[in-house]
């Protein structure tokens, strides 16, 4: 998408008639996200187990982990097993798995695709890049550290991680959402502004909606 | 070969050759000659394949080198045409007229090195970086690390070892001692 795109203009229909469109609010939400709050906290305990055992991953490799995600999703690691998938859209996932360093260009996608998914979400972090900046930490296009932007819920040490801590990562997450504690949505929620600040100050050519629902 | 590198002498004043292999020559055009030398060894010469386009920033001597290295499938030889511009006024004709595929590269090139190519397809449109406000990061006088540290909310608390004084620590212990 292009920054044309995106300004108000005058479009004529198939039918002949002339009409409108301002895409910034005629395709986008303007609402900024809320926090969900449980409203029954016996049924969020079964709620949150049964989303432990069915973690949909958004099949998206923003760096070189992307290549871990091969092996463990064939046989020899099989993740399935564990109640894992991969999904080709973000509206069907609910775990984002950031695999590696993030350019500022990348970011932006990765941004765009996190807020597109449904509420519960989870983020996943993989390697040191994504951590402090790995082996990219001087480097004028990756960013440091994923949490400035994003709601990290879990990260995986590594360069690269094997699929076996990928594995042992997602116990762990699996833990944290059983105890109720992958609260990562609410959390870009409440914090909305900082995290748009945040991005903002690294994405110049900001030609998206703020909230991109 | 021969006769290119001959003829490029004589009618575009080519200097310092090179040659690094048996089927691997470089040699130095000057600005206002490149099209022509490019064209004659394309057309001429057979050298129709257009490897890469690439640059280097000499800050020091206030030159960027712009390298066009070309293929000739017959004969199996390569040659690269170099050309020095000065860094005040980065601009050079565009050769995306002999291959599309240039333009791609000139877009590139403006890009990281801020050297212009007038009238190449889509120049002036963000290639990689998007948004970018600063000088065009592969410019020597641009400081990376300085950049990301101003910019990407840097962790505290990371340490790093200079590889050279690291690994002399590591493997020599004896003679840190001994000075």
């Amino acid at each position: 998408m292009s920054n044309d795109d995106l300004k108000k203009r005058t479009v004529t229909g198939p039918d002949g008639v002339q009409f409108e469109v301002d895409p910034m609010k005629d395709y986008f939400c303007t609402e900024t996200p809320h926090p969900e709050n449980p409203s029954n906290k016996v049924v969020e305990k079964f709620l949150n187990w049964a989303r432990s055992e069915s973690i949909w991953i958004l099949g998206y490799g923003t760096g070189c982990g992307a290549i871990e995600m091969r092996p463990l999703m064939t046989p020899r690691f099989d993740a399935y097993r564990f109640g894992i998938q991969w999904r080709p859209t973000p509206r069907q996932s609910n775990l984002l798995m950031v695999s590696g360093y993030l350019s500022v260009k990348t970011l932006k996608r990765v941004i765009r695709s996190y807020e597109q998914m449904q509420n519960p979400k989870y983020i996943l972090a993989l390697g040191s890049c994504t951590i402090n900046g790995g082996m990219y930490w001087d480097s004028y296009n990756t960013i440091n550290r994923l949490d400035q932007y994003l709601p990290v819920d879990a990260y995986i040490a590594g360069c690269m991680p094997r699929p076996e801590s990928l594995i042992a990562g997602f116990n762990e997450l699996k833990k944290l959402i059983k105890d109720g504690k992958g609260e990562g949505a609410n959390k870009y929620a409440e914090n909305f502004d900082w995290y748009k600040q945040n991005q903002k100050k690294i994405i110049k050519d900001w030609d998206m909606p703020d909230y991109n629902w | 070969m021969n006769n290119l590198l001959n003829e490029l002498k004589n009618l575009f004043k080519a200097s310092d050759l090179e040659h690094k292999r048996d089927d691997l020559v470089f040699i130095t055009v000057e600005k206002h000659y490149l099209p022509f030398a490019i064209k004659l060894a394309k057309d001429n010469y057979g050298f129709r394949h257009l490897i890469l386009m690439t640059a280097v920033d000499w800050l020091e001597d206030g030159f960027f080198q712009v390298t066009y290295l070309l293929r000739n499938y017959s004969t199996k030889k390569d040659i690269g045409i170099r050309v020095f511009i000065p860094r005040t006024e980065p601009v050079i004709e565009s050769i995306h007229n002999m291959w599309e595929t240039a333009a791609t590269y000139q877009r590139e090139l403006k890009e990281m090195f801020g050297i212009d190519f007038p009238g190449s397809p889509k120049i002036n449109e963000p290639f990689i970086l998007e948004g970018w406000d600063d000088i065009p990061p592969y410019r020597r006088d641009f400081d990376t690390k300085k950049y990301s540290e101003e910019t990407f909310f840097p962790r505290p608390g990371r340490s790093t070892n200079d590889p050279e004084e690291y690994m002399k620590k590591k493997l020599y212990p004896q003679e840190e001692k001994d000075v």
